[in-house]
């Protein structure tokens, strides 16, 4: 079955002619049309664009052409612009937008020869931890339809676990890629920020996005990070660093290696989940690492800091959304007051507001100095105790999530409840750091996820540890029913 | 009646003259048709971000060195937050708590020739705002976003002008400067030299401040003064009649040479500044800062040193002469053919004759229709006495229109001078011989008749006798009469 196939075997059989990318793309069309219907995962359907996309990339081949993800089918999440597709964010706001031209990263895939199947659903503007929030309606879990997926990137994993296609793409602002996928038991990486161009993503909080990949394994995350990451002369805050080749050291061992457990997120989690990553723990020290206990002092801290500097960045990033060039307008203004207020009124949704209310008042005068700045300072002490970690260990490690996924509605009116979802997420994106999650197992029938956490840069070394991991066990490789 | 004093503060803002924006790759050229240099990132397009022009920072770095200000090594872009058509993103990306050029200062020469020193507090960089355009549309606002991202330097004066005459001379001083530089066209009809005037009132002697008024968008050196003037006359007003300034924006009607309130302090926006997360903070260092030093031309205050020094000229002339770079380099041009003592000659004649024909045709200087080096040729004859200064400015004027050089034009016109004595006496001769009742009443002590017979004798050779030969031959013929 071509959707139980792993990207790297999807390229052999194109190599060797068995298959063809149309081929391939009317299969994951075909699940598309039989199984999205009941998850809601996507958005926007571009099943004419994939096959001329998948017929392109077959005469490319037939030239003599390679590549890694030449004719390999994705999913973009619905926040990265698109030449030509709407890309609408999740919101009413962008539900009219046709991007006029494609993302860095929505452009280097093209480039590598990827077929774009769908724009996966999402929360209103990367906006939620459960896709509740996206003008589209809810997206299911595959694992249990009466549950959430996780977000906001829920679409892409929702869809990634039920294998509508070989991999998507995400983003990951304060957990939006890790969360979602342990929520789904997929892997999903988000990098070190800077690491991957954010030109052409929609901004939610420009200092904390990043965006990454959801692969059902560590070794199909590092083919399609590979084509994603280096720098963007178009985004000042992308690194100019050299990228080194992610799938080269995915087998190197792991004797020596120092993984430190985060005390903190040990802290009052349930024992069923930490017994999952104390499993973990063990196999990895049977693979020659050593664990040792580490404390992040200032971590705790990482939520309310998150929801100040969050806020703050995307009240302004989303003050272009104003009726007046693209997206959503009101009916007949009366005036440009009007115009403003209903056109954001009615375009945006209640978490967007919530959030843009509270970033206008935390960056109010008066307000400034206790909310924003001394956010700033937390920040910075959070990636103090991260540096000082990995002065001692290689990688940290810790559950991705405090539960596994949730019911739909049982959070969607108490925010604060929602907002501790991201609480072990958070924190690498305050400190700009990479972050992997992998299935490590069951709860109450339900995938759980684990996280590591490395500096960075240390993309490869994540990869290395996850991919070792899914070598010596089969989580990643389990299959919601009815999705085999 | 109190003793009023006057204090005015300027923030000036150069658009400065990058080929590209602040923030993207269209073109900054002015009067384009509407939205035809806006790109996405212009137009705030979801996802797009803004990248710095290297280019405008080393503007920014030439200025602050040409003040002998200090360059800051680290300076952030923030964002200032507030909703209008013609600001696309919603914010305007501005330097704010750390600008990249602080503390310099600047000599003003005043009108009496006294000179002042101005302190400037800090000149950062912005990206402008688009335009809002009204005319001609129905029920509608139009919105050209061509200037939406060009880059601007705000150049943000101490309050140490104490009247609007003194604020005139330093934002002349500034646009000399910033032209000298090539940092900024200068051009203020366009909108590329403009200012914002903060002005108050307090009783001499007082060390308080009075509370100030800020004058919006003045495009002229005209306007600045008289909105000034006009400013004042309203704060002393109110003063003296028992009432209080309050602190507000005002706009200056030029029509009905007035100001206006637009905002007062209660009702301004709260700007919710913060970093620019898109935006690294600037980083420049000493070599940076060196190449750029390296690049400086000559300043205007070592040009008219120079000239001060090296052709004799009084201050003021020398002044005036390095207003621009442009005139300067005239100036020399001319000055340079000739011989040192006639370096005073040049400069008349290019702050005379060939400013006001400049003037009258509306051209600069160096669309001159007399060119440095004919000028030159025509002062050489001045000076050799080819003809006289009279006929000189006949010549110019003809050189002007048909573009030829001062000999041809003396040539093929016969205006070369007569001073062969011979010949002057014989008209001289002649032209006693017909006035013999204007001879007599000369001899019998009509002075003033000696310009009768000047006169005569210029119209008989066209003002073509040398003027000092023929006095000297006159008076000797009248018989020392005069």
């Amino acid at each position: 079955m071509l959707h139980t196939l792993s990207i790297d075997e999807l390229r052999q059989r194109l190599d060797s002619r068995q298959i063809s990318s149309v081929e391939i793309t009317r299969h994951f069309l075909a699940r598309i049309e039989r199984l999205n219907p009941a998850l809601n995962a996507l958005i926007t359907l571009t099943a004419e664009e994939a096959l001329a996309a998948a017929a392109a990339a077959d005469s490319r081949r037939a030239a003599g052409e390679k590549g890694p993800l030449l004719g390999i089918p994705l999913i973009h999440k619905d926040i990265f612009c698109t030449d030509g597709v709407r890309t609408s964010c999740g919101s009413r706001m962008l539900d009219n937008f046709i991007a006029p031209y494609d993302a860095t990263i929505v452009a280097r895939l093209k480039e590598a020869g990827t077929v774009m199947l769908a724009k996966a659903n999402m929360d209103e503007f990367a906006m939620g931890s459960s896709n509740e929030t996206s003008y589209y309606g809810p997206v299911k879990n595959p694992w249990d339809t009466t549950k959430v997926p996780g977000g906001s990137s829920g679409g892409s994993a929702a869809a990634t676990a039920a294998r509508l296609a070989p991999f998507a793409t995400g983003t990951d602002t304060g957990g939006s890629i890790r969360q979602p996928a342990a929520l789904t038991g997929v892997t999903g990486i988000k990098p070190t920020y800077g690491r991957v161009s954010r030109y052409g993503m929609v901004a939610f909080a420009s200092s904390l996005d990043q965006a990454g990949v959801f692969a059902r394994s560590a070794a199909d995350a590092a083919i399609v990070l590979q084509a994603m990451a280096g720098f963007d002369p178009r985004d000042s805050t992308s690194v100019d660093a050299p990228v080194p080749d992610y799938s080269a050291t995915l087998n190197a061992p792991l004797g020596g290696l120092k993984i430190g457990l985060l005390r903190e997120f040990f802290d009052g989690l349930e024992a069923r989940n930490s017994a999952l990553i104390h499993d973990a723990l063990k196999t990895y020290r049977r693979l020659g690492a050593e664990t040792v206990e580490v404390s992040l002092p200032h971590l705790p801290l990482s939520v309310p800091t998150y929801y100040v500097v969050a806020p703050a960045e995307c009240s302004s990033n989303l003050s272009r959304f104003d009726g007046v060039r693209f997206g959503y307008r009101c009916d007949s203004p009366k005036d440009l007051f009007d115009l403003y207020t209903r056109s954001r009124g009615e375009g945006f949704g209640a978490e967007v507001k919530r959030r843009i209310m509270t970033g206008t008042y935390v960056l109010s005068a008066g307000y400034f100095d206790a909310y924003y700045l001394k956010a700033q300072k937390v920040r910075r002490l959070i990636t103090d105790d991260f540096r000082a970690a990995f002065a001692r260990v290689d990688l940290l490690i810790g559950p991705t999530t405090p539960t596994p996924a949730f019911a739909i509605g049982a959070k969607i009116n108490d925010p604060v409840t929602m907002y501790l979802n991201d609480i072990y997420t958070i924190g690498a994106n305050l400190a700009g750091l990479p972050g992997v999650s992998l299935p490590c197992g069951f709860v109450d029938e339900l995938p759980m996820g684990l996280q590591l956490i490395g500096p960075h840069f240390s993309e490869a070394k994540l990869l290395n540890a996850a991919h070792q991991l899914q070598q010596a066990t089969d989580w990643h490789r389990r299959s919601p029913r009815g999705y085999e | 009646m109190t003793d009023w004093e006057v204090v005015i503060g300027l923030e000036i803002h150069a658009q400065l003259a990058t080929k590209s924006k602040i923030f993207s790759g269209s073109a900054t050229a002015y009067g384009a048709p509407p939205n035809t240099q806006a790109n996405l990132v212009d137009l705030a397009y979801p996802g797009v971000l803004p990248v710095l022009n290297g280019e405008a920072v080393r503007m920014a770095v030439k200025f602050g060195l040409s003040i002998g200000a200090t360059v800051a090594r680290r300076s952030v872009f923030a964002r200032k937050n507030y909703f209008y058509p013609d600001l696309p993103k919603g914010y305007q990306i501005s330097q704010y708590e750390l600008p990249v050029v602080k503390q310099g200062k600047l000599a003003v020469m005043l009108d009496d020739g006294t000179v002042k020193t101005v302190g400037v507090t800090r000149a950062h960089l912005e990206e402008d705002a688009g335009k809002s355009l009204h005319e001609g549309l129905a029920h509608a606002s139009g919105i050209d976003l061509n200037r939406a991202g060009t880059p601007l330097l705000e150049i943000v004066s101490e309050p140490d002008m104490r009247s609007a005459k003194e604020a005139v001379a330093y934002m002349k001083k500034i646009h000399t400067l910033v032209r000298y530089l090539e940092i900024c066209d200068g051009n203020m009809q366009e909108g590329s030299f403009r200012c914002d005037a903060n002005v108050s009132v307090r009783p001499r002697g007082r060390a308080q401040f009075g509370t100030r008024a800020e004058i919006k968008n003045l495009n002229s050196f005209r306007f600045v003064e008289k909105a000034i003037n006009h400013e004042v006359a309203r704060q002393i007003e109110l003063l003296e009649s028992g009432g209080t300034v309050v602190q507000e924006t005002r706009l200056y009607d030029s029509d009905k040479d007035e100001t206006r309130a637009m905002r007062s302090k209660e009702e301004a926006n709260d700007y919710r500044y913060f970093p620019d997360p898109d935006l690294l903070p600037v980083e420049i260092d000493a070599s940076f800062v060196d190449a750029v030093r390296a690049t400086l031309p000559e300043l205007p205050d070592e040009k008219a040193a120079r000239f001060a020094r090296d052709f004799g000229l009084s201050a003021y002339d020398a002044g005036v002469l390095s207003a621009s770079r442009e005139l300067g380099a005239y100036f020399e041009a001319v000055a340079d053919q000739l011989n040192a003592p006639h370096a005073k000659l040049a400069a008349n004649w290019v702050m005379g004759e060939l400013s006001s024909a400049l003037n009258r045709d509306n051209l600069e200087v160096q669309e001159s229709r007399v060119p440095a080096v004919q000028l030159s040729g025509l002062l050489k004859r001045i000076i050799d006495q080819t003809i006289s200064g009279k006929i000189a400015k006949e010549v110019f004027e003809a050189m002007w229109s048909e573009g030829k050089s001062a000999d041809a034009i003396i040539e093929a016109r016969g205006l070369k001078q007569i001073t062969d004595a011979g010949a002057i006496e014989s008209v001289i001769d002649a032209v006693i011989a017909a006035n013999p009742k204007q001879l007599a009443d000369f001899r019998s002590g009509k002075d003033k008749l000696f310009g009768f017979f000047v006169g005569q004798v210029m119209k008989a050779t066209e003002g073509k006798a040398n003027p000092a030969q023929l006095n000297e031959l006159l008076k000797r013929k009248l018989g020392g009469g005069a």
